[in-house]
């Protein structure tokens, strides 16, 4: 028996002395349980990281030095108006893609997770369809849907068309790439979904299903918000994933931001520090995407077995509490 | 002789090729509670669970004041009931799992208020006064705002059964209500359910809480192997079986 963890252990719950010194006889010289606690030393914890410091050090160095990342072309362009635009289309497509992908992804779970084997069949037919066609493939072929189909029109199915428009007409270059990334994204949604409402309890279906609460209602209010605990980490790969994806549809020369750059470099030849502009940005708008995940997550962890930790801001304002709370109590014991 | 508010007649059901009930008929009296006792697999949670049609039955019914449960009779013809109304019907029935089954990210009050506003359409005031009432009675007045899995197993067992008996049930169902509990804390949740037993709520109890049974029970079930062996007052079937299953089973478990 140690006294290895000493705030574990209030006085008042410590085990009698006297069962102690029948053990360890040499503890009779005194109190274990007032004796100071020397903490492990870990010598080789410390050497290790001061080499990591050292290569890090010297990685930081070659950036500031190097001439190569030429920053200062990187300081002109990084807020020049084309950039800003560019990082627009790219939010732009990042934030339909993601709607449109996660909404109809919801739809397909619901199918495949439906009791009817016909919407089973194709909503796996379509998960399957959509997550064996690569994207750069699919985004390429929507860009060319005019080639099939030259006009698109709405109707009666197999009866007379009420409606009749000419495909690139709505569906512009722009469009086409939503249309991919959505439907690109939601096969992957949708069994981010699936997994979500799958993993929580079968109980708790049962439970609502006993007490008769609503078919819809058990799914929004009993299933959904226990499948966002499983459901959020993976999504929030999927929004930062398709984030970054979008540069791929610079295949179809629409300006969002790694096409921007590579017009400026392929102008200026600069390369190097245009891909630093790009890669700013992109790291920039995933450490917000970062940041919003872990608030959502903590909202959805309610009730959740582990009390989550404070968040950076609480914890600064308990530091700045603690703070203004000594000071306080200063005067009244202070000696200056 | 009158309408019983429980009506078991001829239950059925089968997993596939096991055969879990073989025909089960009981009856239970308004304000009367029955316990049914068995060793495991003798089908006594699957008969509690087709009583409020968790299980869909392969033959016979279960009537509940006289009207079918998950099914409408309608020319010699048994029609399954849409969802809708199979949940419509379970509101009169309340049903307190072995897990408890409480919704974690509800807080308790929340989960009382639930049933009662999205399924009855009780007025949301009204449902908090008597979720409040509930909790009170079950001795947990000051849990209102915690998270279920703050409380102990047998805080939360109580909390499920406040749940419960939130939609004002004719009937409530308990399936082994203490067997998730430690041992110290199975005194309170039976606490609970002795005060509903003598407060005239008819109730039907799976359990193995021998003790129980023979304090409470006005009618003692015995089931093995899919049927009823035999049932009768508690100081009849515990103390003098007729049958050589139950004399084994109560050997056994006393």
């Amino acid at each position: 028996m140690t006294v290895a963890a000493p705030e574990k252990h209030p006085p008042e719950k410590r085990p009698p002395e006297r069962h102690l010194s029948e053990d360890h006889p040499s503890a009779s010289t005194g109190d274990p349980a007032s004796l100071p606690v020397v903490p492990a030393r870990h010598p080789w914890r410390w050497l290790a990281g001061a080499a990591a410091v050292v290569v890090v050090a010297q990685f930081l160095h070659g950036l500031a030095t190097n001439p190569g990342w030429d920053w200062p072309t990187f300081r002109a362009y990084l807020a020049t108006d084309s950039i800003l635009r560019a990082v627009g289309t790219t939010l732009q497509l990042t934030c339909y893609g993601t709607v449109l992908g996660f909404a109809l992804g919801a739809v397909i779970a619901a199918l495949r997770l439906s009791r009817s084997p016909i919407l089973q069949t194709i909503a796996w037919t379509y998960i399957w369809a959509f997550r064996s066609i690569p994207l750069i493939v699919q985004l390429v072929f929507w860009f060319n849907l005019s080639y099939l189909y030259k006009r698109l029109g709405l109707g009666v199915p197999f009866g007379p068309t009420v409606w009749e428009f000419e495909t690139m007409d709505v569906l512009g270059a722009l469009g086409a790439a939503v249309l991919g990334l959505a439907l690109h994204q939601a096969a992957y949604a949708a069994e981010i979904i699936r997994a979500g409402v799958i993993s929580v309890d079968a109980g708790q279906l049962e439970a609502a299903a006993a007490l008769g609460i609503p078919r819809l209602r058990q799914a929004w209010r009993i299933v959904l918000p226990q499948a966002m605990r499983g459901i959020l980490p993976n999504a929030a790969n999927e929004v930062i994933s398709l984030f970054k994806g979008t540069s791929i549809v610079y295949v179809m020369a629409i300006g969002e931001l790694f096409y921007q750059v590579q017009v400026v470099y392929g102008r200026t030849g600069r390369v190097v520090p245009l891909l630093m502009v790009a890669t700013a940005w992109y790291v920039l708008l995933t450490t917000l995407l970062s940041v919003g995940q872990y608030y959502v997550e903590r909202y959805f962890a309610r009730g959740a077995e582990r009390t989550p930790p404070p968040t950076p801001l609480q914890r600064a304002r308990a530091l700045v509490r603690q703070i203004q709370e000594s000071r306080l109590s200063a005067p009244s014991g202070g000696s200056s | 002789m009158t309408t019983a508010m429980v009506d078991i007649r001829g239950v059925h059901k089968s997993f596939g090729r096991l055969e879990v009930l073989r025909g089960v008929d009981l009856r239970a009296e308004a304000g009367s509670v029955t316990v049914i006792l068995g060793p495991s697999g003798s089908g006594k949670s699957t008969l509690l669970r087709a009583v409020n049609h968790l299980e869909k039955l392969d033959r016979g019914y279960v009537a509940i004041d006289g009207e079918l449960i998950g099914y409408r009779r309608s020319g010699g013809k048994l029609y399954e009931l849409k969802e809708r109304e199979v949940l419509r019907q379970r509101t009169r029935l309340g049903f307190v799992f072995q897990n408890f089954n409480l919704f974690p990210h509800l807080t308790v009050l929340e989960n009382l208020v639930e049933a009662p506003v999205s399924a009855l359409g009780v007025p949301k005031t009204q449902a908090r006064a008597r979720a409040l009432e509930l909790l009170a009675r079950v001795g947990l007045a000051d849990k209102a705002d915690s998270y279920p899995r703050r409380l102990s197993g047998g805080q939360q067992q109580r909390v499920a059964i406040a749940r419960a008996l939130a939609l004002e049930p004719k009937v409530l169902l308990f399936d082994e209500p203490t067997s998730a509990l430690d041992p110290e804390l199975v005194g309170e949740v039976l606490d609970v359910i002795k005060d509903l037993a003598t407060g005239g709520t008819t109730m039907i109890v799976v359990t193995h809480e021998i003790g129980f049974a023979r304090e409470v029970a006005d009618t003692v079930v015995f089931m093995d192997g899919g049927v009823v062996v035999e049932q009768g007052p508690p100081a009849e079937v515990l103390d003098h079986p007729q049958h050589e299953r139950t004399r084994a089973f109560l050997s056994k478990v006393l």
